[in-house]
């Protein structure tokens, strides 16, 4: 498959950032995919997505029928079983379409403005800031309610992700995405140390930001979802708008300078976005990891190296892997398996069968 | 570079030729000059407050036998393997992030820690083993993980990106089913695997260092003999093979090495994870080459281990943390620090 010719891929290899715009001029952005097998790709993701919503609403530890689940969400309500829809399925379903479409995309904008495959949107210290706030809250200030937790999550996101920018744009003339990764790196292991450190001494707190940090859409509270739906959908709006200036960006700076972009501005935007999505996802269900490392690979296998296909696809394809792993989840065992441990299982898999199957660059190297 | 960058040790033609670059040998010279110092502070200080003569006479095998066990049969052992971790992961994430030229590169890439992990968790959650049965399953799981890594990321040959991919799928599972353990086990057996999971060298003692120390010796000796080659192998497979290195068989030994490295140190003192990551780019900064300097990275990751675990005896005494977590925090700090510092020399 042609689709490892995006530039950012070939220069993983080669740390040094400056002789990206020689890689380039090599490996032109345009694809050899015809746009009729990528519309196709959309296409299925999208049916898939859709069944898969059906079924979510659907399935479960009682399954219930299609007729009923019309009548509560639509109708007057009055089956016994519309309270499971409204209070147990709705919110856990409406998540799962929100937060996946969220973590792909963040996924898909690290790992273009990286350009390194190992990025994940975690990268930005967005989990760890999230954890670190939640072990002060259940630690320090004996926060037990979800709706506390979700507020500390999001503002130790958010403030951590503005530290990690802060501290990789420090006094730099050039953007060096490497140095975005590495201050990410060292702030999320100096949260990860203080944190482990609060719930090594206090046990009752780690008791709590165990189970936090096993993520799940089990949130069964409507309410809570339409709180960080705002966020959400912005940072959905403000990724899907970053497509095009990230395929500008992509073609190296200088070059993208001279055609009149502002690559100061597209990255500061795009890290608002990835704290937008990751922070507000992780602050509600928790720490889900994978899908947002894994699903822009896949996309790209799929649809090429244009941002904007792969922003579509990763848009609709995020979605379909963690309500088909909540699924599988809730079927699997009585007890039901959280999700972000099940997502990796699904996931995994597909992964290693690609990256097997797949000509990756190394046949050109 | 000119040539006085370089210190030469034999002639180009004798059985031994050296080239060391002079900059990074003084600061691999510099580095070890305050690990030993520091070393000799750390025997020094603890609930019994010693002299640094008291210490060198108990060290010599001189003085109050009572002093002498003290430093030789407590202090000592857990010292020294804080050097010796510390150097083997520092050196190991060196192999790693020059194999896989990648800055993110550690032994985390194929697996190797996220499968010690499950194995010690298994170990403590399930068979509630003791502290031997705790290293055991963590090697086992560890080399198990790295294993199945490698194989299925082979494919006549082994290429960076296709390693770290099918690393990543790996680490994802493992790292899922850990969870799972956790959140289904008891609290204080999940206290128990996060106390082993943050990393210690609390009551290490001879008998549990001299193993892996031993291993780690053998495995940085071999890695320091192929690091001319390692340094070829990253200027890509062909121009290594036209140099007359074999790309694949090196990478195979230097990947095997790396996790002797790793797995050493996991079994003394449970997974340790940032050094291997931050020790190599913290002595890429501190010798300023733009290749991976083995000796360097050692240094540094013995350094960092040893003041982290200085740290962890002393900071909160007399509570002891698991060094890991202080590793982590001053790790971080330093790298965050070195950022900033680079900026302001670039800007100025």
């Amino acid at each position: 498959m042609p689709g490892f010719c995006r530039p950012g891929m070939l220069t993983w290899s080669n740390l040094n950032t400056n002789d990206l715009h020689l890689l380039v001029h090599k490996a032109p952005l345009s694809t050899s995919l015809p746009a009729a097998n990528r519309l196709a790709w959309l296409v299925l993701c999208l049916g898939l997505l859709s069944v898969l919503t059906l079924l979510s609403l659907t399935l479960g530890a009682k399954p219930i029928s299609l007729a009923v689940v019309a009548d509560s969400l639509f109708g007057p309500g009055q089956h016994p079983d519309a309270i499971i829809i409204t209070e147990g399925r709705l919110p856990r379903t409406l998540l799962g379409l929100l937060a996946g479409a969220a973590l792909g995309l963040s996924g898909a904008i690290i790992q273009a403005l990286t350009r390194n495959p190992l990025a994940d949107p975690g990268i930005l210290g967005v989990n760890a800031g999230a954890s670190f706030a939640v072990v002060l809250g259940a630690g320090v200030f004996g926060i037990t309610s979800a709706a506390g937790y979700l507020a500390f999550a999001f503002v130790g996101a958010l403030a951590t992700t503005l530290l990690v920018y802060l501290v990789g744009a420090y006094g730099t003339a050039r953007l060096e995405p490497m140095r975005f990764v590495l201050a990410g790196v060292a702030i999320s292991a100096v949260m990860m140390g203080f944190a482990s450190s609060i719930t090594l001494l206090n046990p009752w707190a780690f008791d709590r930001v165990r189970f936090w940090s096993a993520g799940s859409l089990d949130v069964r509270d409507l309410d809570l979802v339409l709180q960080v739906a705002p966020a959400l959908l912005l940072g959905i709006v403000i990724a899907l708008l970053l497509a095009r200036p990230l395929n500008v960006l992509g073609m190296g700076e200088d070059l993208a300078v001279s055609l009149g972009s502002r690559p100061r501005l597209i990255h500061a935007t795009a890290v608002l976005a990835i704290t937008l999505l990751c922070g507000a996802s992780t602050a509600i269900a928790g720490p889900i990891g994978f899908v947002g490392l894994m699903i822009p690979h896949i996309a790209r296998w799929m649809v090429g190296t244009d941002q904007r296909w792969i922003m579509a696809c990763t848009l609709l394809l995020a979605p379909v892997l963690l309500l088909a792993s909540d699924i599988i989840g809730r079927l699997l065992v009585p007890g039901e398996l959280r999700v972000s441990i099940v997502t990796a299982f699904v996931g995994a898999p597909v992964l290693i069968w690609l990256a097997r199957r797949a000509q990756p660059s190394g046949s050109r190297t | 570079m000119s040539p006085s960058d370089y210190l030469y040790l034999g002639r180009p033609t004798g059985p031994i030729y050296l080239r060391v670059r002079a900059k990074g040998l003084w600061a691999g010279m510099l580095l070890a000059l305050a690990a030993l110092m520091l070393a000799g502070l750390a025997l020094g200080a603890g609930a019994l407050e010693l002299s640094h003569a008291q210490v060198w006479q108990a060290l010599l095998g001189e003085g109050p036998a009572r002093l002498g066990a003290v430093v030789r049969e407590w202090r000592l052992p857990r010292v020294v393997m804080a050097l010796v971790v510390g150097g083997a992961l520092g050196m190991s994430g060196a192999i790693f992030q020059s194999l896989i030229r990648n800055p993110l590169g550690s032994p985390d890439v194929i697996g190797f820690n996220t499968g010690a992990y499950t194995g010690a968790l298994v170990t403590i959650i399930l068979l509630q083993g003791s502290y031997f049965e705790i290293a055991t399953g963590a090697l086992v799981g560890g080399l198990a993980a790295a294993l199945l890594v490698y194989l299925l990321a082979y494919r006549r040959g082994i290429q960076g990106f296709r390693l770290i991919i099918v690393g990543i799928a790996i680490s994802a599972m493992l790292a899922a089913f850990n969870t799972w353990l956790m959140i289904s086990a008891s609290l204080e057996s999940a206290m128990t695997a996060a106390l082993w999971g943050a990393g210690s060298l609390n009551g290490i003692t001879w008998d549990k260092a001299l193993p892996s120390a031993l291993f780690s010796l053998v495995a940085m000796m071999l890695t320091l003999l192929l690091g001319r080659r390692m340094a070829l192998l990253e200027m890509g497979d062909d121009s290594a093979s036209a140099l007359g290195v074999p790309a694949e068989r090196t990478r195979l030994q230097l990947m095997s090495l790396g996790v002797v490295l790793t797995a050493a140190a996991t079994a003394a003192a449970g997974p340790i994870s940032f050094i291997a990551l931050a020790a190599p780019q913290i002595a890429q900064r501190l010798s300023r080459s733009h290749g991976t300097a083995l000796l360097c990275a050692f240094w540094v990751g013995a350094l960092l281990l040893l003041l982290a675990d200085y740290c962890a005896q002393h900071l909160f005494a007399p509570r002891q943390l698991p060094v890991g977590i202080v590793t982590v925090s001053i790790g971080g700090l330093y790298l965050v620090w070195l950022l900033f510092r680079q900026s302001r020399l670039a800007s100025s």
